[in-house]
């Protein structure tokens, strides 16, 4: 060990007395939360153009380009409508059932694809997280833009379908956007969870089709939620089970779009529900992460 | 000697990367779950103790060169000195925000180099309005428009070099506090080694202090006054770059 004179020229002061009497920062400090969202917000424009970049990217070599964002929704409604439809004949005292599966086909896909991508928003950008500085919320904050752009090409070919099976338009459509708009804030809020968690737990990558799946069959996408009043027997199991965010949100599209829609509950309780879960995984979500916020480049 | 204004404090810090191994740990599922049973850590997830209590001062206006072996841990206290990565105990205090200039940022290969620009300069916090007055000086400066349009075509049609060019001069287009360069000179042919040479000049001149990785003794000995030698996560020593690279020579030539 050679030490040499410039290193030693301040012998006698902890390097930690040092620093504070210059006023250096510590580069571990997490930041507060209101000093975290000013952050982030400065970064509003690389989260949008970051978001941009990979629609392109994902895109970009494809053949068709851009118009898959509608092919795909088309296809997925398709094989719905063909499997439970025309095949199975599942319509169960519904009177559009077309129109009721394809509304929770695609509300419930739009919560699924912001956890599948969210989940690996930390875990699949290391190289970007280690070499640039950036308020890392960005990132599941630009998985869930992504998949807002992709949910509006779907709701556009969703009210194409919905009046193509014979609802009429009414005043009770423009419920759409407050909806829209609860649920992209629910599911910014579960990107960010589960981008942490994530990120922390690499298996849970191989839990979330499971996950999913057990969620897609508790939301009634599928079948018709007067079938919990049949099966469900226990009060405060079926309030639980009702309390579903997924459900919430499904059959508040639902009632928007339809005429005669059965509802799992009231549409006040469904607002109430829709608005405390927006806020309760929006604001809980973002915390979390921004717990995490110094650990991430760990891996 | 007293009012010298310290911009980087290290005190005794320590890194740990955390792996986890795809292909190796247990080979089948009986394995796995045998690991699981009898409490074993997970032969998949390893700990690399990069580096192991390195503590230094570094100064307002030095520039200070890091050398070392490959894998001594040069690279990995940068990170940590940048905030990206880290401490796993002690800590590290800078004033202000350390950059880390490096070839190794990640950009979207799908995407035209333009894009890309655009891109890496608002992930370094500039506003739109700066991105867009900088990103044609950028690309010159890259030279990838040289030989034709080069900059409308993605990322992934580029040569390795061309690719390394641009990324450094996306890196290089901000102004720095405490300036942590890793490797970036070698990138590119000669013509463009001295322009980033150049470039690195210039932002050694804006910055507090510069911290310079590198295996080129030359360059090194031609920006650096002070050097610090790493071996294997601990400093072997630490002062005047001719006196540190003479030690280091010596112990090479081994």
């Amino acid at each position: 060990m050679s030490q040499t004179a410039v290193a030693d020229s301040d012998t006698g002061v902890p390097l930690g007395e040092l620093a504070r009497r210059h006023g250096l920062t510590f580069a571990g400090r997490l930041p507060s939360l209101p000093e975290y969202t000013r952050q982030l917000w400065a970064y509003r424009h690389f989260i949008a153009s970051y978001a941009n970049a990979k629609v392109t990217s994902s895109l970009g070599k494809t053949r068709l380009g851009m118009l898959w964002q509608v092919l795909t929704p088309l296809f997925n409604a398709a094989v719905y409508y063909v499997i439970f439809g025309v095949i199975l004949e599942t319509s169960r005292g519904i009177d559009n059932f077309t129109a009721y599966l394809c509304t929770g086909v695609f509300v419930f896909g739009f919560t699924q694809s912001v956890v599948q991508a969210g989940t690996q928003a930390i875990s699949g950008n290391m190289g970007l997280i280690r070499a640039l500085h950036f308020p890392r919320a960005s990132l599941p904050l630009a998985i869930t833009m992504v998949e807002v752009r992709n949910m509006v090409a779907s709701m556009a070919v969703l009210m194409v379908i919905v009046l193509a099976f014979g609802e009429p338009i009414t005043l009770e459509w423009l419920l759409i956007v407050p909806i829209f708009l609860l649920q992209s804030i629910f599911n910014a809020g579960l990107a960010m969870a589960v981008a942490r968690f994530g990120s922390k737990v690499a298996d849970f990558k191989q839990l979330v089709p499971f996950i999913m799946r057990i969620w897609l069959y508790g939301s009634a996408v599928i079948y018709p939620v007067t079938k919990f009043e049949e099966a469900v027997h226990i009060g405060w199991l079926r309030e639980l089970i009702e309390a579903n965010p997924l459900l919430v949100y499904i059959d508040l599209m639902r009632h928007a779009l339809m005429q005669d829609v059965p509802l799992a509950s009231s549409p006040l309780t469904l607002w109430i529900l829709a608005a405390g879960w927006a806020a309760v995984a929006g604001l809980g979500g973002y915390a979390y992460f921004w717990r995490g916020e110094k650990g991430y480049g760990r891996g | 000697m007293a009012d010298r204004e310290p911009t980087v404090i290290v005190d005794d810090a320590h890194i740990v990367y955390r792996v986890q191994q795809s292909g190796g740990g247990a080979k089948s599922p009986v394995a796995s779950f045998k690991r699981i049973v009898t409490g074993a850590k997970p032969s998949g997830l390893r700990e690399v103790h990069a580096v192991k209590g390195v503590s230094f001062v570094a100064y307002k206006g030095e520039a200070i060169g890091l050398i070392g072996t490959n894998g001594s841990g040069k690279s990995t206290l940068l990170r940590a000195i940048a905030g990206l990565l880290p401490v796993e105990k002690g800590a590290i205090y800078s004033a202000g925000q350390p950059s880390l200039l490096g070839v190794n940022a990640a950009l979207m290969n799908d995407l035209p180099g333009e894009r890309n620009v655009v891109l890496g300069c608002l992930a370094q916090g500039m506003s739109p309005a700066e991105v867009k007055a900088r990103t044609q000086e950028i690309i010159d400066f890259s030279g990838i428009n040289d030989r034709g349009d080069f900059s409308s075509l993605p990322m992934r049609t580029y040569s390795s070099g061309m690719a390394a060019r641009l990324k450094f001069s996306i890196a290089a287009a901000k102004k720095h506090d405490v300036l942590l360069i890793d490797e970036a000179l070698a990138t590119g042919d000669a013509k463009f080694r001295k322009r980033s040479e150049q470039r690195v000049r210039d932002l050694r001149a804006e910055a507090g202090t510069v911290f310079l990785v590198s295996h080129s003794e030359q360059s090194i000995r031609d920006t650096c006054e002070r050097a610090i030698w790493l071996e294997s996560g601990k400093i072997r020593a630490d002062g005047p770059t001719d006196a540190v690279m003479k030690e280091y020579e010596a112990y090479v030539k081994k």
